[in-house]
């Protein structure tokens, strides 16, 4: 589904590479996650798969059931079926959460050429989201995520993950920021979304959150490249480990 | 005579287009303005507050022509249920108008008013000359001085509907001046909307007077053509416990100044002025003048505006609270806050504060920015196309002066009325 060959990013502004040559296919129905430490360029796959300003790709490709991602604009690549469920989702003071989403979701059905949403219709599919999340209609009527706790913002992007319903779900440390309850309430949410059409890949630092959203593959990042690739057996070694034993390895 | 011609100055220029009305109750406050307005001279580039704005084509004798514009939209304000008063060019319409009795209010025309005792005789041109201390504001008193028409009224009660003056214009050329005058007797409420181009150059007074336990409601737009040109002031004084709350939308116009002169006289009172402007274009010049006086204890004063420019639109803001030896418990806030919409538009603020009292709150913030490119980015990350979340983020800056009008119905028309402006106004 998702397929990233040798792809090379540097930062636009600066002569800073950031991913060196990463190889990763996910395939439909498939949870794969990204481990690594702090600046091995996990966010930045992220980003430059979801269309963020600031970078610029040297090298290789990615391609979502085929299509060229790094071609389209973000807005494109949310249609395509992209999702990005941010590390730090965005505050957006005067946009009420409802219209927000409402928004997005009936551009993204226009965009592809599908009849928009009803009011009627779409109200009653966000309530009944919202009600498994835990989002009440309070939170629903609040600008974007202004005044949101952190566990509250996470929700919210797994309730537009849900309304949005897209193919490929790349998830960004979601886990950061969450207590171990708010963390079970996300991780059942993204759950519930695993079908066999859709795959996702989740970043994070540690294994704590695949405890609760069970990949089947994992992989270790460092440097700009993915350095070793296994079962969810790689996320433990690693809580127990740490990295550098990895890192040792492959060096 | 071309020597003598040459010499003539501006107001005496300005003087000799305009005929005065005579024979009435206003006779004496006409005479006064007259000679209050032959003494200040009018607005000079030089003058404190005409500094970022100027004043040339609202001094000039005759009017710039601005064309008509043809429209298919439905006005605004449309389907509330409300007291229409018309104007054409500048004239009240009878026959347009609808009739003007309504309980809890007397409505009269300023050019028929002529009983010998009026009650407007004490509120006519009276808040104008309070409101020339400590800034003059000439074009006001040319209007006192020269107005040939406007609308008292005198309101004693609750009134069940707004009163809505609306504007049309039907004249390329036409100069307009009106002069409103409205007093809100104790524990009165009523709510003015006003809309619709007056004329290719409009001075506007209105004055209002707000007894205790009154409210006054008044929401605005203006400028819908391009080309016009507006100097409207505000005057009005508050009464213990009243409530005064006035918002503008402008869209459009090439030269509109606002001034707003706020008196809190009585204690408790509170007062909001806020405004929301969008602007396209490098001939598009929008200012905002308010000046708010404290001079009772614990009173509120608000001023909120926001303004959207681009394609080299200037906006101006200067905004003053002044709180009197012994306003103590003033609570006054003061933001003005713009977005750029691209490097050749511009904003330009002066806010001040003058505080003569030792227990109160005042703050005041201005701003001008981009958009949020952050948020734009998490917008277009779920599917929402550039222009469209442009238009959202817009919407949202502008939703923070929008939301001072405090009813819902009018508020939702004034949002739409923002949206139909941004998707005219596309990328």
């Amino acid at each position: 589904m998702l397929s990233i060959k040798g792809l090379k990013v540097k930062l636009e502004d600066e002569d800073k590479q950031i991913l060196k040559g990463v190889d990763l296919e996910i395939e439909a129905g498939k949870v794969h996650a990204i481990m690594g430490p702090n600046g091995s360029g996990k966010s930045t796959l992220s980003y430059v798969l979801s269309g963020k300003d600031g970078y610029e790709v040297t090298g290789g490709s990615a391609t979502l059931e085929g299509v060229d991602l790094l071609d389209m604009e973000p807005e494109e690549r949310a249609a395509a079926g992209l999702f990005l469920a941010f590390q730090y989702p965005v505050e957006i003071p005067g946009v009420g959460n409802m219209t927000f989403l409402r928004t997005a979701v009936n551009a993204q059905r226009k965009a592809r050429g599908e009849e928009e949403m009803s009011a009627a219709e779409f109200l009653k599919v966000v309530r009944a989201r919202a009600k498994e999340l835990k989002i009440d209609a309070e939170m629903l009527k609040r600008p974007v995520n202004v005044g949101f706790s952190g566990g509250e913002k996470k929700r919210n992007e797994i309730l537009q993950m849900a309304m949005l319903e897209p193919k490929m779900c790349i998830l960004d440390e979601t886990d950061s920021g969450l207590d171990v309850d708010a963390m079970k309430l996300v991780a059942e949410g993204v759950n519930a979304l695993r079908t066999e059409g859709r795959g996702f890949l989740v970043i994070t630092h540690y294994q704590r959150l695949l405890d609760h959203i069970k990949p089947d593959v994992v992989h270790i990042m460092a440097d700009g490249r993915i350095i070793k690739t296994g079962g969810p057996e790689l996320a433990l070694e690693v809580e127990n480990n740490g990295y550098a034993d990895i890192l040792a390895e492959v060096a | 005579m071309a020597e003598a011609a040459l010499k003539q100055t501006p107001v005496a220029a300005m003087i000799a287009t305009l005929d005065q009305p005579s024979g009435g109750w206003s006779d004496a406050a006409r005479k006064d303005a007259l000679a209050r307005v032959q003494s200040m001279g009018l607005p000079q580039r030089r003058d404190e507050y005409w500094k970022y704005t100027r004043p040339d084509t609202l001094i000039q004798p005759e009017a710039l022509p601005a064309a008509l514009r043809v429209s298919d939209e439905v006005a605004l304000f449309d389907h509330i249920d409300r007291l229409k008063i018309v104007f054409v060019d500048g004239v009240f319409d009878a026959d347009a108008s609808d009739d003007l009795t309504l309980e809890g209010i007397n409505i009269e025309r300023l050019a028929d008013a002529s009983a010998d005792i009026h009650w407007a005789r004490d509120l006519y041109g009276t808040l104008e000359t309070r409101g020339q201390s400590p800034v003059a504001r000439p074009l006001a008193a040319l209007n006192t001085a020269f107005a040939p028409d406007g609308i008292l009224i005198h309101v004693t009660a609750k009134v069940s509907k707004p009163v809505n003056f609306i504007y049309r214009r039907t004249s390329e050329t036409a100069d307009a001046m009106l002069h409103h005058c409205i007093k809100l007797e104790e524990g009165a409420e009523l709510t003015l909307l006003e809309n619709g181009p007056v004329a290719a150059r409009f001075n506007g007074v209105l004055e209002v007077e707000v007894a205790d336990n009154a409210a006054f409601h008044h929401v605005r737009a203006q400028g819908r053509d391009h080309e016009q040109r507006a100097a409207t002031h505000i005057f009005t004084r508050l009464g213990t416990e009243s409530t005064f709350k006035s918002f503008t939308l402008t869209a459009n116009g090439v030269m509109t100044r606002n001034d707003c002169v706020i008196e809190l006289t009585g204690d408790d009172a509170n007062a909001t002025v806020a405004g929301a402007c969008v602007g396209d274009g490098s001939d598009f010049h929008h200012d905002d003048t308010v000046f708010v006086t404290h001079d009772a204890v614990n009173c509120e004063s608000r001023q909120v505006f926001k303004k959207v420019l681009r394609n080299g639109a200037t906006g101006v803001f200067q905004g003053k609270i002044l709180v009197k030896a012994g306003a103590q418990k003033t609570d006054g806030y003061q933001i003005s806050q713009s977005l750029l919409l691209d490097e050749d538009s511009q904003f330009l603020a002066k806010p001040e504060l003058e505080i003569y009292a030792d227990d109160v709150a005042c703050s005041h913030g201005s701003t001008s920015g981009a958009i949020d490119e952050d948020a734009l980015f998490y917008l277009r990350s779920r599917g929402v196309p550039h222009g469209a979340a442009t238009d959202l983020l817009t919407l949202a800056f502008l939703a923070e002066a929008v939301t001072e009008v405090e009813d819902e119905t009018l508020r939702e028309e004034i949002t739409g009325r923002l949206a139909d402006w941004l998707e005219r106004h596309a990328h």
